[in-house]
This record gives structure tokens, sequence and C-alpha cells, in this order.
């Protein structure tokens, strides 16, 4: 593994839009979750979607992944109509979610969810899975640590780490993460950040979801703000990070 | 109380429970994944039940064979009841299930759903004379469709000897066997559960579909390789049953059915070891129960046991898979 010399500018070329969102709506029951959100994911590039609780955040990550049915709208991948490929489907394709708070099987050891994680790769039998094994030990050693105990009795942080390890070990393209700082300490937001940094230096593109806008912002190349299930702002990450009605309605003075 | 009494009600506390623990093991494993439970498996272990019966039939199966052909015999008709059983279960979660889970129904009317195959596949069983009648076939299938609402019995080929005594008391080779056979699956089972790549498949299904789904798992053929395995494991089941108890009918799952359930709650459901304990712990208290308030007070005293468990450990023995209660 080569650790990129600059974690915060990374020399990356963003590519064409790996993923394209066209006019997304999702109801539950009759109530509209997401109204008519679009956006496009930079191959090797990082964007976020940012926004209060119950913006819509979750769903569209949902969405994407094909767990939540689409009432309208299109959602692209590698130029290719995913939206009505069903969840299970899309991880061959390349796409893994690292689901929010405690999506980890709490009934599996460390070392088997990461195990499920490579559940769909067809390379199951060669060394290649160990080798990403031990790739995730190494940018989340607490897991190395932890890696015989059940995953239900370790803490938020340490789940929602090994949730994104897991994500990892399907190999994607384009990764997921849903509120990936939730429920951490000050000093683990800012070490997950720099993971994502990592993650995205190795050449993964990512789309986060995030409530801890400042950070997200100044991880991110492009960023949305959703809005009661609307984009209401789109930018560069630097952009709007310095939008005084950004930070004034989702900074509100945090980190 | 003598000790032959005690050892002779031990012993055979041990093979009901783990015949029940077998069977058990369906109503737990589609419990895990679905969250339901699946009321027409009592009729998928006595389907198996004759399946393995008709076996011997057709094969003349008799007493006074030669213990390998006796054996051979009883291996085909363990096949012969895993494969119906098996298929039987595979065909209720097509009707039943498969369709109602795709339109969202509510729990409730899979539940009455199941109910309902469960009634049509014993009935079908205890009608068997006027469907082959209909057909024309009744004098043909007779031996085997005649007197269809009455007990049949199992042409057991294997002698039951008497190994050994322990304190009087003889132990004899058809319960040994039939112990051993049981919980020889259920270690089978449990290891596939844990070790087998489609076994954790199952895992994650009912520790977390959502996250199964991310993972690439497709939570429809696990609904259906759960209703497998709960076949295979019942049709097993019916089987030992056979050897133990010689004889079957078409309501035959209807009372075992809910004792299996039973011992399914008693252990914890969704926990396939939970399944183990709970029938052991269900056949051994009926069996007390009955040396010391009378044989026709053993079903009470494994209901009380039940509820008796359930209020002070609300999710059984061992209770569900590790710290996920979902609602």
């Amino acid at each position: 593994m080569t650790s990129p010399e600059t974690s915060t500018a990374p020399e990356r070329t963003l590519g064409e839009p790996l993923l394209v969102v066209e006019g997304l709506c999702v109801n539950y029951g009759r109530i509209e979750a997401i109204r008519n959100v679009g956006f496009q994911v930079p191959e090797r590039g990082i964007a976020t979607l940012i926004g209060a609780n119950g913006a819509g955040k979750t769903t569209t990550l949902k969405t994407i992944s094909g767990l939540r049915p689409v009432r309208a709208g299109r959602i692209l991948f590698e130029g290719e109509d995913i939206t009505k490929v069903p969840s299970h489907k899309l991880v061959q394709r390349g796409i893994c979610q690292s689901p929010e708070g405690r999506g980890v099987f709490p009934g599996m050891t460390v070392e088997e969810n990461l195990d499920m994680g490579a559940y769909s790769r067809k390379d199951r039998r060669t060394g290649a899975i160990r080798e990403d094994r031990d790739r995730v030990f190494t940018l989340f050693p607490r897991l190395l640590e932890r890696r015989s105990q059940f995953a239900g009795t370790m803490s938020g942080g340490e789940q929602q780490m090994l949730a994104i390890g897991r994500a990892l070990m399907s190999r994607p393209k384009l990764i997921l993460l849903d509120e990936p700082s939730m429920g951490l300490a000050p000093k683990l937001i800012q070490q997950i950040f720099t993971i994502i940094r990592e993650i995205n230096a190795q050449g993964t593109t990512v789309l986060l979801v995030e409530q801890n806008a400042m950070q997200a912002l100044r991880t991110a190349d492009v960023a949305y703000v959703l809005e009661t299930g609307e984009v209401v702002r789109e930018g560069t990450g630097a952009a709007l990070a310095e939008d005084d009605s950004i930070k004034a309605a989702y900074l509100g003075g945090d980190v | 109380m003598s000790l032959a009494t005690f050892l002779d009600l031990t012993l055979s506390g041990l093979v009901v429970g783990a015949i029940y623990a077998l069977f058990a093991l369906g109503y737990t494993l589609v419990y895990g994944v679905l969250r339901l439970i699946n009321f027409a498996h009592s009729e998928v272990f006595m389907w198996g039940s004759f399946a393995a019966v008709w076996l011997m039939m057709a094969m003349g199966a008799r007493s006074g064979m030669s213990i390998p052909a006796a054996i051979g015999f009883l291996l085909l008709a363990l096949i012969a009841a895993m494969a119906v059983s098996g298929a039987i279960a595979l065909v209720v979660e097509k009707v039943a299930y498969s369709r109602l889970r795709h339109k969202n129904a509510p729990p409730l009317v899979a539940l009455i759903s199941a109910i309902g195959a469960s009634f049509v596949l014993a009935e079908i069983m205890g009608l068997r004379d006027k469907i082959a009648g209909w057909v024309g076939l009744d004098g043909v299938l007779a031996p085997y469709v005649a007197r269809a609402r009455d007990t049949t019995s199992f042409p057991n080929p294997l002698p039951n000897v008497t190994l050994f005594e322990v304190a009087d008391f003889p132990v004899r080779s058809n319960q040994l066997i039939v112990l051993f056979a049981a919980l020889i699956m259920m270690v089978a089972l449990d290891q596939f559960v844990r070790r087998s790549r489609l076994g954790r498949g199952v895992r994650a299904v009912s520790q977390d579909p959502e996250a199964a789904a991310l993972m690439g798992i497709n939570r429809d053929r696990v609904i259906q390789l759960t209703f497998l395995l709960g076949g295979l494991m019942a049709g097993a089941a019916a089987l030992l049953y056979l050897m133990h108890i010689g004889v079957t009918r078409f309501n035959v799952g209807f009372i075992l059915g809910i004792k299996a359930f039973t011992a399914a709650v008693l252990g914890g459901i969704g926990n396939i070891r939970g399944a183990l304990l709970g029938g052991l712990t269900l056949g051994l208290a009926e069996n007390y129960g009955s040396l010391i308030f009378g044989t026709e007070w053993k079903d009470v005293v494994a209901f009380c046991l039940l509820i008796v468990v359930l209020l002070f450990r609300p999710t059984g023995l061992l209770g569900e898979s590790l710290g996920k209660a979902r609602a």
C-alpha cells in the first residue's frame, strides 16, 4: 500500500461521471421522501450529500443500492441504467454501501463480517481476500485488535469502521458511505475522514452522506445540499464550505 | 421408583426430545430469516413419514431380513423421507409465501396462508383413498391408500435388540440409533450454517436482511434454502419417529408440530443450538412429569414448563441470535 504524499490535496484527475442520478423520486407510502433529486459522482472523485436529519440523504443512498423502490427518475452507473437492478446484484457491478449506524452482522465476529463483504467475489479461493482483509486491518488497526469479537458487542464507532471495512472487502468501484462519522468522538472523526481520503486515493470513488457538513465539504470534490427531499445547492466542496448561507444553515460553528 | 424406571424415562425422553429438536429446526430456521412461523411445517414432517412407510411397503420390508439389507432399506427410507419433505417444504414456500412476500403482504396474511396450507396438505393425505378413486387407481394403490384416516404402521426391518443393561434396564438398539442419528444430523446442520458460504448467507439474512442484500446475498434464494434445510431435517425426524413410535397418520403432524414448535421457542427461536436444547429439555420434562403426575399429565407439564421458562426468559433458554431482537 502506498500512502499519498499529500492527503489534503491528492493529485487525482477526475474522470467522467461514474454515477448519474436523474430526477429521482421515492415515496414512503403516500409521503414523498425525496423529490426530483439529481446529482453526479465523478470517477475517482469524492461527492457528498449534506443536509439536516430527515432531508432524504439515507433514502437517496438506499435507493441507489436498490433497497427502496423508485417512483420516478433514473440511476446510471458506468453509463448503464441500474434503476431496476436488485440490490444483491449491484455488488458484482462494483457498488457497495456501508450502511448507517449498526448495519453490521451483530452475531458474527469482525473477521466473519469482513468475509461477508467478499461474499459475491469470484476470486474467493485465492489469497486476494486475505490481502484485502489485511489492507482493512491496516486502515483500521482497531478492527485487528477485535478480530474475533462479536460485532454486536462493539462500540458504535467500531461498528462504523467495520461497516466501512466490510464494504471495501467487495473491492467496489464506488463506495457509498452513510454517516461514517456518526457516533464517533471528535478525534476519531478526523481519523475517519483521513481514511476516506486514503480509500479514495487508492482509486475508489466515494459518495459520502454526512451531517458533519464542514468535514464533508472539506473532503469532497463536489457537494450537494439536500433540504426536505430536494437538492437546493450544488458546487465544489471548497466553494460550499466558504458559502455564508451554507455556514449559517449547516455548519453552526461546529468543528 | 426404581433406578431402571428412571433410566428408561431418561433415555426415552432424550430420544423423543432429539426428534422434537430435529423437527424444530424447520421452525427456527424459517423464523430466523422471515420472522414468521411456518405452520405448514408439521405437514412437511407428516408427508415425509408416509414417504418412508410407502417406500418400505413397496420394497417389501419385513422383520427377519439380514442386518445389512435392513440397514440399506432404512437408509433408502431416510433418503425418501428427506427428499419428499424437502420438496413439500419448497412447494409450501413457493405457493403459500413467496407471492405474498413479493406483494408486501402483512405478516398475519402469511400466517393464515400457512395454516391453510397445513390443512390442505393434511387433508390430501387423509383423503388419499378418495383421490386415488377419482383417477381410478384405488385398486392398484389399495395397500397405500386404503383406510386413509387410520394409523399406518411402519414395517421396520431392523430388529430391536438389547445391547446392554444398566441396573437391570435394557438399552435397546433402536433408541440409540435414533438418538445418535438425530444428534449427527443436527451437528451437520449446525456446521453447515456456521461454516459454509451458503450457511453464512442464511445467518447474514437472519441478522440483518438489508445489510445482507448490500453484500450481494439474494434473499429469495436464502429463504428457499432455509425451507429446504428445514424440510430435509423434518424428513429425517419423520423416519426416526417411525423407528421409535412405529406408526403414522394423516394428522400426526398436528400435536407433534406444536411440540416441536414449543421446543424451538423454549430453546430460543431463531437459534439452532437452542432447538436442540429445547427439544431435549421438553422430552425429558414430559417423561419426568408423567412419572410424577401420571402419563395423562404429560402435555400439561410440557406446556407449563414452557410458560414458566418464558416468564423468566422471554427469548427462550439460549435467546435470539446475539443482541438482535428485531421488532
